[in-house]
């Protein structure tokens, strides 16, 4: 009798649906994962505070609450300060990265991305082969 | 009494003791037994070996030879075998290195064609036609230009990275719009280019059944975008098709929407 993996979820907090959309296609490509998506931080939080997640990919400019205060909330949070977090963003300066990093972010990621990289990094966090 | 209890006792464990060392020694006798078969063995083999006649060994040693033949062949071809199977995996892993890309170039565009036609409000148009070209393009600063009806001019009804009113009017940016619109079809000019918002480094007309509606010029790309690569172009032709047929079906519908409300006004007027 084998052992069915259990389903991992994650939380796309991102505010254009294009980029979800993108994003959920990527990711959908992982076996026994559940995606759930936010339109903006204040969404993002409420989601995150009330179930569990295994990932989350955050944007950083967000209308109501930005990705970078996101973070820094959720990195406070006890419960949830071992939570992976990707940073999926239009802004590439180094000092951006560097801060994202500095609040807790695992992993930083440019626009326009590229599928195969965020499903590598994704699979790299979940700890999957 | 006691005391011939203890003599019982005592002889009892002589005999034990006695019994142990004979036990041990038929163990070492049955281990030296196992070694002297083998001995024996090897030096029988030996001696059949050593009353072997020289054509006994001439026919073993081709016996050998040939085997030996035999195995190098064998070996040659697993070699051979290995080295096409090494080759096949190389294409098949450039191949699938191929094909992964095909996919995500695929998943971008469906996604980008979806999104452009999920609504018929102008504004989400609009709206999307900015993700789009942010996002998946990575452009930071560009406009789109609609075509007003009523004066035949192109105007800015979308724009990124800057002011509305800073993006060049359609006869200030020349070249590269009019090359653009003239030949139906984007033009891409160096990205390196990208100097002010004088000279747009694509410009991506807008056109529905050979009439143009507007264009998309992009100014300046993001910082982290190193240059165009085939799926931009690809992302160049959708914007060019889709965000046509989008924007265009979203105006009509916008009019239509409007017709139709002054028409309800009118029939309920007449009905009261």
């Amino acid at each position: 009798m084998g052992l069915s993996m259990e389903r991992q979820r994650i939380l796309i907090v991102e505010d254009s649906p294009t980029m979800r959309q993108l994003l959920t296609f990527a990711l959908r490509r992982l076996k026994n994962v559940d995606i759930v998506e936010a339109q903006d931080g204040m969404d993002g939080l409420r989601k995150v505070s009330s179930d569990h997640f295994d990932l989350a990919l955050i944007d950083i400019n967000m209308p109501v609450m930005d990705g970078l205060k996101l973070i820094s909330l959720i990195r406070s949070e006890e419960s949830l300060s071992d939570i992976p977090i990707v940073v999926v963003t239009t802004e590439g300066a180094k000092e951006d990265r560097e801060r994202a990093l500095s609040l807790g972010a695992n992993e930083y990621l440019t626009k326009p991305i590229q599928a195969n990289r965020v499903l590598s990094v994704a699979k790299g966090l979940l700890k999957r082969d | 009494m006691s005391s011939s209890r203890n003599d019982l006792f005592s002889h009892g464990e002589e005999f034990l003791q006695l019994f142990k060392r004979g036990a041990e020694f038929t163990k070492e006798l049955l281990v030296e037994n196992e070694r002297l078969r083998g001995t024996l063995a090897n030096l029988e083999q030996e001696q059949a070996d050593a009353t072997r006649t020289p054509e006994d060994w001439e026919k073993y040693r081709e016996e050998l030879v040939t085997r030996l033949q035999d195995l190098e062949q064998e070996y040659e071809s697993v070699r051979v075998r290995l080295h096409q199977v090494e080759e096949e995996n190389k294409h098949f892993a450039s191949r699938y290195i191929e094909v992964e890309e095909e996919n995500n170039n695929l998943a971008n565009l469906y996604v980008a064609s979806y999104q452009l036609h999920s609504t018929l409000d102008l504004d989400e148009v609009l709206k999307i036609i900015l993700e789009i070209v942010i996002n998946l393009v990575g452009a930071e600063v560009f406009a789109v230009y609609l075509l007003n009806g009523d004066s035949g001019e192109l105007g800015v009804a979308a724009c990124e990275g800057a002011e509305s009113t800073e993006f060049p009017d359609c006869s200030q940016a020349g070249g590269i719009l009019v090359e653009a619109l003239e030949q139906a079809a984007p033009v891409c000019a160096d990205p390196a280019q990208a100097t002010s918002l004088d000279r747009p480094i694509v410009c991506i007309p807008l056109i529905v059944q050979e009439r143009p509606i507007g264009l998309i010029a992009v100014f300046g790309l993001l910082q982290q975008k190193e240059g165009f690569t085939a799926l931009d172009h690809e992302l160049f032709s959708v914007l060019g098709g889709h965000a046509s047929t989008a924007l265009l079906a979203a105006r009509l519908y916008s009019q239509s929407e409007r017709k139709l409300n002054t028409i309800q006004g009118f029939i309920d007027l007449l009905t009261k």
